[in-house]
């Protein structure tokens, strides 16, 4: 099943490019692919001759409503399969995923606590949610990988329940908060819904710039990581041995996953299972070599996460399905796959 | 024990004592390794061996005294120089992502090489050998989930032998293989530390591998230093049915080692019976 990682790769990129596409020509309005791309081409410097005849208004929807939403799936579900896949060598488990342990959660609960006492504030220019989000997905995570260690390992089976209360907990408080702190004349139900099921409807480029040094970031951080992370999955010890300060480097590995999951939780709500899906798919296509894994990862996981929320605008149009759902529909199916084909994980 | 004072000693603890979670496993542990010098480290189940090894490499940190690498404290090194000098190939446990053989061997390199830096040719020339000394090249790109526990444990070998060390700490390195592999891995031991002068620290529970290819044995029992030397002086019938607590008759090997055989129960009686009669 491995395949060559330029093969990969330029598969990805074709995939990207006709994903985005698709997603800036579909939805209410239908701008023909073609028109999309000599647009997208004539914005380009150098290519300003080009004239694809678009009038302002089909301009305005592609560049100020479905560019913006398509880039922030993009960088949303990136961060996520790159979380997912750091995790998954984190915990040395391959159920581990940020959604699954509790993280996403987590940060949703930051992230609520930011938004509601109106901590919007601007720190060098760089948005303060994404951070409050980061600092409690991190304590999360450490909480999560404390109380299930078992002599030096992390069961499956321990590891999965520990994350389900931690997110069940930290889902509840986030949903307290959303219902309480707002005028009772004009509950807004929908806002805690889209929040607590994930959804990118109705962001702007000022989403995309409140997250992107995050991601980057953290993504670049992690790549340099590449060869400990292959080394962390022969274990601990094998690692140390190997020459790894084991406890350093999966510090700063918790810390920058964190910080993925976090920066895609604040802007989108927990968007569950495509940190789980990603990292299992891909690594059977490039095997599990995290210096050609990661950039698969991400590329795969923005893909996914752009398609499903195609299918998301458009597949009940008018009504915005959230993309939560989506994910989760193929998701779970998935996850119960993975338990079903890892009893010789002790499930 | 002369013989280590006399050559350089590139492993030493002094009175190192280890243990997990406030249960102390291995007491005033002094143990040296000279350069070139293959030693095994022999004793009973639960005797601490496993422990002294996790002790040496840092993985356990001293309660008491310290280990000393090559003059130095292990604990001033970077993790990284003591993966240099320092090969350790632990006892094996499955992997659970698919890596192949030949990506296994190839971490081996990894404390050689920089964040981002590719292997180079020195690289995949040190994990070509290293398949090629223990017969592990011909399924170099099958993943490693799909191998019996005796070929895996080659491959551990392989990775040990990839990261290229002066110095090797073996724990049980043959448990799982079959006698012709536990020879051909043994005879490449020895080969390695004739040849190119490294030094090696093998644990073993067999005591007649140990006795054919070290040069000199240390028993532990208890997590407590017994006695150590070359084989005909550690391996004597008391000293064994003391710490072991079995009936065994040592005699000589055809090559002039000391040879441990157990006997058994109905060995014993037919023994007594004709001692009785006769």
């Amino acid at each position: 099943m491995r395949r060559r990682p330029l093969l990969v790769f330029v598969a990805l990129a074709a995939l990207l490019v006709a994903t985005m596409i698709a997603s800036l020509s579909m939805g209410a309005a239908k701008i023909p692919p073609a028109q999309v791309g000599w647009e997208i081409l004539s914005r380009l410097p150098g290519l300003s001759s080009l004239d694809p005849g678009l009038s302002q208004t089909q301009a305005t929807i592609i560049f100020e409503l479905r560019l913006p939403r398509t880039v922030l799936a993009l960088l949303v579900g990136g961060a996520l399969a790159v979380a997912g896949v750091v995790m998954q060598a984190f915990f040395q488990n391959p159920m581990a995923a940020p959604s699954i342990i509790g993280v996403s959660s987590g940060a949703a609960l930051g992230a609520t606590i930011a938004i509601m006492f109106g901590l919007q504030f601007y720190v060098m220019g760089l948005s303060a949610i994404p951070v409050v989000a980061f600092i409690s997905a991190l304590a999360v995570t450490a909480l999560v990988y404390v109380l299930s260690r078992r002599g030096g390992r992390t069961p499956v089976g321990v590891l999965l329940l520990t994350g389900i209360a931690m997110g069940s907990m930290c889902s509840a408080l986030a949903s307290l908060l959303l219902v309480t702190g707002q005028d009772p004349q004009h509950l807004d139900l929908d806002r805690v819904v889209y929040w607590m099921l994930g959804s990118v409807a109705g962001r702007s480029w000022t989403h995309v710039q409140m997250i992107l040094p995050y991601v980057v970031l953290a993504g670049a951080a992690i790549y340099l990581f590449g060869r400990d992370l292959n080394v962390l999955l022969l274990g601990d010890e094998t690692a140390h041995y190997l020459g790894l300060d084991v406890e350093r480097v999966k510090l700063l590995l918790l810390t920058f996953s964190s910080l993925l999951a976090a920066a895609a939780v604040a802007v989108s709500g927990v968007i569950g299972f495509v940190g789980l899906i990603v990292p299992h798919v891909m690594r059977i296509i490039t095997g599990p070599d995290h210096r050609v894994l990661l950039p698969a990862a991400a590329i795969a996981g923005g893909v996914l996460l752009a398609l499903a929320d195609l299918v998301a605008r458009t597949a009940a149009a008018p009504t915005e399905i959230p993309v939560g759902i989506i994910t989760s529909v193929l998701g779970a199916p998935f996850f119960l796959y993975l338990l079903h084909r890892r009893r010789e994980y002790g499930l | 024990m002369s013989d280590a004072r006399i050559r350089d000693v590139v492993l030493e603890t002094r009175g190192l004592t280890c243990g997990y979670d406030g249960g102390v496993v291995l007491e005033g542990i002094n143990l040296r390794l000279a350069r070139g010098e293959f030693v095994g480290l022999i004793g009973p189940n639960g005797s601490g061996k496993t422990t002294l090894l996790r002790g040496l490499t840092g993985v356990l940190r001293p309660l008491e005294g310290d280990v000393v690498l090559e003059g130095r404290s292990l604990r001033s090194y970077p993790r990284r120089e003591v993966a240099r000098r320092l090969a350790v190939v632990p006892q094996m446990a499955p992997a659970p992502f698919e890596f192949t053989v030949r990506e296994i061997v190839q971490m081996g390199r990894t404390p050689h090489l920089g964040r981002l830096q590719g292997e180079r040719a020195v690289d995949r020339e040190a994990v070509r050998r290293a398949l090629e000394l223990t017969e592990t090249a011909a399924f170099a790109d099958r993943p490693a989930t799909e191998l019996s526990g005796g070929e895996l444990q080659r491959v551990v070998i392989a990775r040990g032998l990839a990261q290229e060390s002066p110095i090797m700490l073996l724990d049980e390195p043959v448990a799982f293989l079959d006698i012709n592999h536990q020879a051909q891995i043994f005879d490449l031991l020895a080969r390695l530390n004739a040849e190119e002068g490294r030094s090696i620290l093998c644990v073993s529970h067999d005591l007649n591998l140990a006795s054919e290819y070290c040069e000199r044995l240390v028993l532990l029992s208890g997590g407590r230093y017994v006695t150590d030397g070359p084989p005909e002086q550690v391996l004597t019938e008391e000293r064994i049915q003391g710490v072991y607590g079995c009936r065994v008759v040592v005699d000589q090997g055809p090559g002039g080692h000391p040879r441990v055989t157990l006997l058994s129960e109905r060995t014993q009686g037919h023994d007594a019976g004709t001692e009785a009669d006769p």
